[in-house]
């Protein structure tokens, strides 16, 4: 797993993903076990990614799971069942509430942009 | 200047009569020998299979033919398709295909289907045995459970190729050649608006089998089942529980791919099913 920071600049410099997200404009929940973040996106750039710290401040859906989960999606080769978030969702080793509109009107941004806290180097 | 290079591959259209539906079918064929038609996934065409009809290996054995489904590629839909939404039931899905073979002539085909087409085979051999050489499974199971709502498929407010893409780019493995999975990926692309959706009725729902799958005679219709280790729809799970309700099937889980052998990653694919199609006609 990445820094924030570099979770961020992974999105952002990949040129490719922003377009494809070109539309979007939102704020999502991602949960890692206990803690939760919330993505704020303004054109399909990532503008911050910051723990959520009240209850009130909240995604328009919100994706979550363990953080063991996580780590084996952010895997080089993600091991079966892990190597999507659809076949996760489909093994219920995630969860996803709320209004799914957005997210599976950007399905694939979504997935690409989770994907991307992905550490391709050996 | 280098000389134009043709694939072996001919394409074809034919007219098939069904009840009251002229269909105007997309169909190409290549080899000789023993008919092998091979059946494509839900919401895709027959340009799946384009590794196996180029394999001199197959052809020099088997002829090997594969049509697009009504709706499907560059098959059309029936007359009137405007008026209903497409919705693919066992009974349509299995009247197509043996009006295919009857039509076409087929004697002693082995039939190999893949997802939807996979589970349609299984059916065929229960219902006719004595007709079909052998089936196989490709990524097939008799019963499955849905995963998401069909509905995200056919709305004005999400973009059907973009999120068919999307949906089924979680069932191919990741270690399969980058080309080979945006191939199979574009082929969703480009399904009709609810064609997608129509199909997985099928082969979600309609389509149930597991309650008559252990009456099926493998001495007389040699079954084959092969599933990919990352399929997360039709899971290895899956396939070996079909296997074990029909006595004498052949089950195989293929590691490092998904629900799309013959086009993820076809080389792989190759070394599974080679020896397969050898023994069906040895």
């Amino acid at each position: 797993m990445l820094s924030i920071e570099n979770w961020i600049n992974n999105i952002n410099s990949n040129k490719r993903l922003i377009e494809n997200g070109r539309w979007l404009n939102i704020t999502f929940t991602f949960g890692i076990g206990e803690k939760d973040y919330l993505f704020e996106i303004l054109s399909g750039n990532v503008l911050s990614i910051n723990e959520r710290e009240i209850l009130t401040q909240s995604g328009t859906f919100k994706i979550y799971g363990q953080k063991d989960s996580w780590n084996k999606h952010w895997l080089k080769v993600p091991p079966r069942d892990y190597h999507d978030i659809f076949a996760m969702l489909a093994k219920k080793i995630i969860y996803i509430d709320g209004d799914l509109t957005p997210f599976i009107q950007n399905l694939q941004y979504f997935k690409d942009l989770i994907a991307s806290n992905r550490d391709m180097h050996d | 200047m280098t000389d134009l290079y043709f694939e072996d591959i001919i394409g074809r259209y034919f007219n098939l009569n069904l009840k009251k539906d002229n269909y105007r079918i997309y169909v190409e064929e290549a080899g000789q020998g023993t008919p092998l038609l091979c059946l494509h996934t839900a919401g895709s065409d027959g340009r799946q299979f384009r590794h196996i009809l180029n394999d001199k290996r197959i052809t020099n054995n088997y002829r090997v033919i594969v049509f697009d489904l009504p709706w499907h590629g560059k098959s059309n839909p029936p007359e009137g398709y405007e008026l209903k939404d497409y919705k693919l039931t066992t009974n349509l899905y299995k009247e197509i295909i043996m009006s295919f073979c009857k039509q076409y002539k087929l004697i002693d085909p082995v039939i190999m289907g893949c997802s939807m087409g996979g589970r349609v085979v299984l059916h065929l051999a229960l219902e006719h045995c004595d007709y079909f050489r052998a089936v196989i499974a490709l990524e097939g199971s008799d019963k499955l459970e849905p995963y998401y709502d069909l509905d995200w498929l056919h709305r004005p407010d999400v973009h059907g190729g973009l999120v068919q893409a999307a949906f089924v780019s979680s069932q191919i493995a990741p270690q399969s050649p980058n080309n080979f999975k945006h191939e199979t990926l574009w082929h969703y692309m480009q399904g009709g608006p609810g064609v997608f959706k129509g199909d997985l009725y099928f082969y979600w729902h309609d389509g149930d089998f597991d309650d008559r799958s252990n009456l099926i005679d493998t001495s007389k219709c040699p079954v084959y089942l092969l599933s990919g280790e990352y399929d997360c729809s039709c899971t290895p799970e899956r396939t070996l529980e079909t296997a074990k309700r029909i006595k004498g099937s052949k089950a195989i889980i293929i590691p490092g791919i998904g629900h799309f052998p013959m086009s993820e990653n076809p080389d792989l694919f190759k070394t599974y099913i080679y020896p397969i199609l050898d023994e069906i006609i040895k």
